[in-house]
């Protein structure tokens, strides 16, 4: 009977280990005579754990999405095309106002015929879509506010948004590997992106920064056949508009057929300014598809075409249907690249023209297709780690670590003799399976990591010690060797189950309630525990079961 | 056998006020060393906080030739970085550290400016001393180059106060799961023992930063955490054995359990205690730059966190009892009878509970 709870035990033992030397150090192909020289085990060691940014190198930057900042631009728009809809229609509205503080966002609109209210509100929400606002009506003005619930919702929609894009143009560029994810709280609209190897992230955080804004505006001035109206200077066309700029106008350099703008617009002189409306009629929001084209096949005369998605077809359809003759302005980057007028209904079909070298026009058509970041980012936290100096914490630490360890084994052999044994079995499993729990739930290795590896260690000398000096206490009272380690493992076992939850249990807060580097701690803490209970207790019992079972009336125990 | 403290029989609890007040000397040392730094003008802070919790950025530079402070910092200045700590690896000689404050710029967009212009205004007083070698090039592979930038930290003030407060609150957290599962395992004396002596592990260990000087950092939290975690598995060995003893035991006085519960694990905690403290001991002379501050934690924490097991959490529990009526601590031959009528609140709560 007690013979098969042993080998179901040692079975068990063996099993395990079998599985965890694998997932540690054996191939994630099939096996080859390779993976049992040195070099292929090392190899395959470096590949089955993942170490951190801290630990083989690489950027680690942490950003916000300017929340705020999105949801200030929403409501002006918004603010904006309600007044341009308004006064399109003939609605007797004179004045258009917003809110934009943090958590409070409105849109007011003043009406002159108070009678008109539920006129106006009926037709401009046709136009503009406030349906997730609350509407409050006045004597002579109409209130949309942007409820808190609403707000946080768009935010959501905003930084969800941006991760997109932001993906979208790391992985266009070709960095390996890279982790990008939402961080903190879901409020504070953060996104965290690590990418190992790169130690010099400027040039990730240029293109990460960089806008694509596409938008098509309407030209105010002159229809055709008369040209389109443009203005020498920036005053002049501000003058026009007497002298200052409402809302719902922008003044716009005209760089026709210059290359894409690199430097800021001061740099280069513009042809002409030109007044547009505000909003766009469409933005780069709604681009479907962009391709670069070239007419003559020149290499620096590229243009760039491109196709929008049925929405943003059928507010560009019903705009270029009543607006035949009106001069239409391509908008890239707050530069107006080509104004052509409206010939006839156009629906989804629109073109950059501008002289693009191919690779530009194909940057170009990258970063629009990728869309426009919805609000500007802005960065937290940016570290760098050399792979150098990321292999010399490496080596330093674990040097100093596995010189620890050699210690610890030489004094338990020492000091425990025989039984010292069974600790160093003991802890040398609990590291490998450490390790491999690592692999399995696919954790990466950190410093801090590390740290928690040790305390873990620690925890399992720790135990071992409890057990081997709980051992000869009974010993020492005279009961026989059978009886001492059993009573000696029973009595020891209660202390190290209270040990050990209640740091399992500050671990799992700290794994909860902790930021990135902290977690890493917590992790290989819990797994070394939950190990420890294991290997120290289960798997040295049955070192010593063995003994005994071959020699049950043994009366000295090497201890 | 080779066997150490095997037999002794050391009176721990009557040395508790003489131990209670090395603890609060420490601590008040550590106090003034704080309040003392903090309202210096000009001064250093209570506690040299490193970047990740104060803001700001840190350069590590690998130099061929490596220039003088006066020179580097003469570099920094002509890019208007002032305030900047310069300071020298301990284990690679030509690697410098280079700290610099919080930008602020003029409109107040102090953390944009902040990670934005760090690494870049660094480099640009750098390059004064010759080419970087940028990317994957090495300084071996070009012999025109000057130095290289191998690691960079820098933080904004939000993301720096956010990281000083998610550590603080996840660190109290987790003592009240600890408070907490001892109070369910044992009682609520022996729980607030062994917080109470955690807390003035962590305390007596940032009195030793606060003194010397020693920057904390994200991975000292960590080394914080560790020591929280080998204080309380100190303590709790103990208390075990407390109340182990209580249950064969009831004739005793719960001083003399005590003491005797300390010196039957002597062994254990000599023996746990030195490994552990050489262990780390490895760590603070050979563990480099990096681990450097975190290794300086646990080497304080180890000690600490032995000596308060005896020192601090013991002597709270039973001081706290002896509050409630429940046991004398003085009182060695105290009846049974009235014992079992005073039946105290930790003896109530225990029972050997078969595992």
């Amino acid at each position: 009977m007690k013979n098969t709870s042993l080998w179901i035990r040692t079975g068990i033992i063996l099993a395990v280990t079998l599985i965890a030397v694998y997932l540690v150090f054996g191939p994630r192909k099939s096996v080859t005579s390779e993976d049992f020289t040195y070099e292929g085990i090392k190899s395959n060691l470096s590949k089955n754990i993942s170490l951190g940014l801290d630990l083989k190198g690489g950027s680690h930057l942490m950003m916000r999405v300017k929340v705020d900042d999105y949801l200030k631009t929403l409501t002006n728009n918004d603010k904006d095309a309600a007044f341009n809809f308004a006064k399109e229609s003939q609605l007797p509205v004179t004045e258009s106002t917003s809110v934009t503080e943090k958590n409070n966002y409105s849109v007011t609109l003043k009406v002159s015929d108070a009678s008109k209210i539920q006129e106006v509100i009926d037709g401009v929400k046709k136009k503009v879509d406030f349906a997730a606002w609350t509407e409050s009506k006045g004597a002579d003005s109409v209130t949309w506010t942007l409820p808190l619930q609403a707000q946080r919702v768009m935010g959501e929609q905003a930084v969800e948004q941006a991760l997109k894009i932001i993906e979208g143009r790391i992985n266009s560029f070709g960095v390996k590997e890279p982790t990008l994810q939402r961080s903190g709280s879901k409020e504070s609209g953060q996104i965290l992106l690590q990418m190992p190897g790169v130690d010099d992230p400027e040039r990730v955080k240029k293109l990460i920064g960089s806008d694509a804004k596409l938008e098509l505006m309407k030209v105010v001035g002159a229809t055709n056949p008369s040209p389109m109206t443009t203005y020498p200077t920036k005053e002049a066309a501000e003058q026009s508009l007497g002298g200052k700029v409402p809302s719902n106008r922008r003044v716009l350099p005209f760089l026709e057929r210059v290359e894409v703008s690199t430097t800021p617009i001061g740099d280069k002189k513009p042809t002409a300014w030109v007044v547009v409306e505000s909003p766009a009629i469409v933005d780069g929001n709604e681009l479907r598809d962009a391709v670069p084209t070239s007419r003559t096949g020149n290499e620096s005369d590229y243009q760039i075409s491109f196709s929008l998605k049925p929405a943003g077809a059928v507010k560009f359809g019903d705009w270029t249907g009543k607006n035949i003759g009106a001069f239409m302005a391509v908008v890239l980057n707050d530069e107006v690249k080509s104004a052509p007028f409206i010939k006839s209904r156009i629906d989804d079909q629109g073109q950059i023209d501008g002289r693009f070298t191919k690779a530009s026009a194909e940057d170009l058509v990258l970063t629009l297709k990728s869309g426009a970041l919805p609000a500007k980012i802005e960065y937290l936290e940016e570290r760098t780690v050399g792979p150098s100096l990321g292999a010399d914490s490496i080596t330093a630490g674990v040097r100093a670590s596995l010189g620890g360890l050699a210690f610890v084994i030489v004094f338990m052999l020492i000091y425990y003799r025989g039984s010292g044994v069974n600790a160093v079995v003991a802890l040398l499993l609990n590291m490998l399976l450490t390790l491999a729990a690592l692999v399995v739930f696919d954790s990466t290795l950190t410093l801090p990591g590390i740290a928690g590896l040790i305390l873990g260690i620690g925890m399992a000398v720790d135990s071992n010690v409890l057990i081997f000096e709980r051992i000869r206490e009974e010993l020492r009272a005279g009961k026989t060797v059978t009886q001492s380690v059993a009573l000696g493992f029973d009595r020891a076992f209660i202390t190290i189950i209270d040990t050990h939850i209640t740091t399992i249990i500050s671990s799992i807060i700290l794994y909860m309630y902790g930021s990135g580097p902290i977690r890493g701690f917590a992790v290989t803490l819990i797994l070394g525990l939950l190990i420890n209970l294991f290997s120290a207790v289960f798997v040295s019992r049955t070192i010593f079961m063995w003994l005994l079972n071959r020699k049950p009336n043994v009366e000295k125990l090497s201890i | 056998m080779t066997e150490i403290f095997t037999n002794i029989n050391v009176d721990w609890m009557g040395k508790r006020k003489i131990l209670v007040l090395i603890s609060i000397a420490v601590l008040l040392a550590g106090l003034f060393s704080a309040i003392g730094r903090q309202f210096t003008p000009d001064g250093t802070d209570a506690f040299n906080l490193g970047v990740d919790f104060k803001g700001g950025t840190v350069v590590t530079a690998k130099f061929r030739q490596i220039p003088g402070d006066v020179e580097l910092r003469a570099a920094l200045q002509t890019k208007g970085l002032v305030d900047t700590v310069i300071q020298n690896s301990t284990d690679k000689k030509d690697e410098v550290l280079i700290k610099i404050p919080i930008l602020t710029s003029a409109d107040g967009e102090a953390q944009q400016s902040q990670v934005e212009a760090g690494r870049t205004k660094v480099k640009e007083a750098l390059d004064t001393f010759g080419k970087e070698a940028e990317g994957a090039t090495t300084l071996t592979q070009d012999e025109s180059t000057a130095y290289k930038i191998v690691g960079t930290d820098s933080v904004g003030p939000v993301a720096g106060a956010q990281l000083r407060n998610q550590a603080v609150a996840a660190t109290l957290l987790g003592l009240i799961g600890i408070l907490l599962f001892i109070a369910f395992r044992y009682d609520w004396t022996y729980a607030a023992g062994a917080v109470i002596a955690v807390l003035h592990d962590v305390l007596v260990t940032l009195a030793f930063f606060s003194i010397f000087q020693w920057e904390i950092n994200l991975t000292v939290i960590a080394s914080l955490l560790t020591l929280v975690g080998f204080s309380v598995n100190d303590s709790i060995v103990i208390f075990d054995r407390i109340r182990e003893n209580l249950g064969f035991n009831r004739t005793s006085s719960i001083y003399q359990l005590t003491n005797d519960a300390i010196n039957q694990t002597m062994s254990r905690t000599v023996i746990t205690g030195g490994l552990v403290f050489l262990s780390v001991l490895a760590l603070v002379l050979f563990g480099g730059e990096v681990l450097r501050a975190s290794s300086l934690a646990l080497f304080v924490g180890v000690i600490t966190g032995t000596y308060s097991t005896v020192a601090i959490a013991s002597p709270i529990a039973i001081w706290w009892q002896s509050k409630i009526g429940a046991v004398k601590i003085k009182d060695v031959q105290v009846q049974i009878k009235k014992e079992d009528r005073l039946a105290s609140a930790s003896r109530k709560s225990i029972k050997r509970r078969t595992v």
